[in-house]
């Protein structure tokens, strides 16, 4: 009945994917939208610039949350420079669903998290940093 | 569950809702299909013609600088600039209307007596009390200016049902206070606290006391000689004006003894290359080129409130709440936060429902025409002390009807079914 909430989003909120404590992770990155107080921990473990493990914990919305689980589907078992190479709207394709202008943020926490643990950055090296 | 639902203490004739709804244009505008129901009245409210209509003819008849044009367009505006400000001092029983500042909004009126009067009054180890009730903009320059010379903010907690903790609001003006800065209804809850008895409580302990009344003035009456405030602040959007118009009431010989917030145009009386002497109030206050038209809107939005009666639009939005609350409680996993009852308190109503994020509620109550507010609706501290990252509000105003109660009930159920919970 609603665009915006397919099965699959919904299946990725309630079940998960790569979800908890990731035990031995080597990057860890924290972030939060404080619009809406979704809160999301992206842990890695990288080993010779291979993303070996993902993980995922968080609460929040079902956007913020199926993003994230989807985005670490994707992630795992990738290069470093083919994980560098997923951006905004990469992620807004992978979701498959229009995203109101106002639940953008939603979308890319898990991506902005996956940066932060990946590069200790919040952006890509280079990339322009998209209004909000 | 015991549902107690009190008469309310207002007793006022009805409102006649649906000639009161011919006068704003917007509401009779579809969404998605589906006939708008605005519930996002606490964020802002909706204008009807009358202040439309009274913005476009100053803008279409004699639009022209305040204050100093000597020409007729420029006189026009200046009178009825000044006329809205005092509507505005008898919406509000200002003893003067010197005394009623144009702001763009009631954060706009609280920086300005945090930063005029607060970093003159305030000292290094003087106590500032507030409540977790407070909007950021009643809580942030407290706390700043607390940051700032050194003295210390203490925060009243409220009970299980949302309302203030009387004994603490007690405990910490005994401890000595400088300011109490509270808010007289909570834009998060829709707790009316009693500030006329806590005002005195502060006077007799030498406290000033600023009271944000941003969701009070378009929901209820409000006499600020009575209630016993050295300031008040609020905001003429929240209230059928345009953004960029507000209000802050501060008693002259308080104002007189401060300095200006802003300087430049308007709020000198004379400028030499060495020194600068200041305006009178209320224009000491109002450096610059004013929103005028927005406050003359203002004056616009006053006179159709006083018309309607704000006694009988608050009467009218708790015969809402008094409808709704029950039909929330029978749905379940939806929880309601603050007051269960009608007494003291206006029509904001915060709920969740389980396994549903605010967000995603609001998201899909949109598609059912449906607007409300999800978050923290500026109430961080108070969502921290509810434990819960945001809630869902629902918050009434003059136009709003049993109908859109029942279609924020049928929203709630299209959520939980999109949901499966």
């Amino acid at each position: 009945m609603d665009d915006m909430y397919r099965d699959y989003i919904l299946d990725h909120y309630k079940n998960p994917r790569n979800f908890g404590e990731l035990e031995g992770a080597t990057h860890t990155y924290h972030d939060s939208n404080p619009l809406c107080g979704d809160e999301l921990t992206m842990q890695l473990k990288i080993d010779d610039g291979h993303v070996d493990e993902i993980h995922f914990t968080g609460k929040g919305c079902a956007i913020s949350q199926a993003s994230a689980s989807i985005l670490t589907e994707e992630v795992k078992g990738k290069t470093l420079d083919e994980v560098k190479a997923i951006d905004r709207d990469h992620v807004l394709a992978n979701l498959g669903i229009p995203i109101s202008p106002a639940r953008i943020k939603c979308a890319l926490l898990g991506l902005k998290a996956l940066k932060g643990a990946a590069w200790g950055l919040t952006a890509w090296p280079g990339e322009e940093v998209k209004a909000k | 569950m015991a549902v107690t639902v009190k008469t309310p203490s207002v007793k006022a004739a009805p409102l006649d809702v649906a000639r009161i709804r011919k006068d704003f244009p917007i509401l009779s505008q579809s969404v998605r299909g589906k006939p708008l129901v605005y519930l996002d009245n606490a964020a802002t409210s909706q204008k009807p013609r009358q202040v439309i209509d009274t913005m476009a003819r100053v803008f279409e008849e004699h639009n022209a600088n305040i204050h100093r044009g000597v020409y007729e367009f420029s006189e026009r505006t200046t009178a009825e600039f000044e006329e809205a400000r005092a509507k505005v001092a008898r919406l509000i029983n200002a003893p003067s209307e010197r005394e009623v500042v144009f702001v763009r909004n009631a954060t706009e009126g609280l920086n300005l007596v945090a930063y005029a009067w607060g970093r003159d009054n305030i000292k290094r180890g003087d106590r500032i009390v507030t409540t977790v009730l407070e909007h950021h903009s009643d809580f942030v320059p407290w706390q700043q200016l607390a940051k700032d010379v050194g003295a210390e903010v203490a925060v009243v907690d409220i009970d299980d049902d949302g309302r203030l903790r009387r004994d603490q609001v007690s405990a910490e003006l005994r401890r000595g206070a400088k300011l109490l800065a509270i808010t007289h209804t909570s834009n998060g809850l829709g707790t009316v606290n009693p500030v006329k008895e806590i005002a005195a409580e502060a006077r007799a302990a030498g406290a000033t006391v600023l009271v944000d009344v941003a969701q009070a003035v378009p929901h209820t009456p409000v006499d600020v000689q009575d209630l016993g405030a050295d300031f008040v602040a609020f905001s003429g959007h929240k209230m059928l004006a345009p953004p960029g118009s507000g209000g802050l009431w501060g008693r002259a010989e308080i104002l007189e003894s401060m300095r200006p917030f802003l300087y430049g145009g308007d709020m000198i009386s004379r400028v030499t290359v060495k020194l600068t002497e200041w305006n009178e109030l209320p224009w000491k206050f109002e450096a610059g080129t004013s929103s005028y038209v927005d406050a003359i809107g203002l004056g616009a939005a006053v006179d159709y409130l006083s018309d309607v009666g704000v006694e009988r639009i608050h009467a009218h939005e708790l015969s809402l709440v008094g409808y709704l609350l029950p039909r929330l409680r029978e749905i379940p996993g939806v929880t309601v936060y603050g007051p269960k009852d009608l007494e003291s308190r206006v029509g904001v109503v915060s709920f969740n429902i389980e396994g549903i994020h605010p967000h995603d509620v609001a998201t899909i109550f949109d598609r059912e025409g449906v607007c409300v507010r999800a978050g923290h609706h500026c109430n961080q501290p108070l969502m921290t002390r509810l434990g819960v990252p945001a809630t869902t509000r629902a918050s009434m105003y003059l136009y709003n009807t049993t109908d859109e109660m029942d279609a924020l009930v049928r929203a709630i159920h299209a959520a939980k079914k999109v949901f499966g919970v």
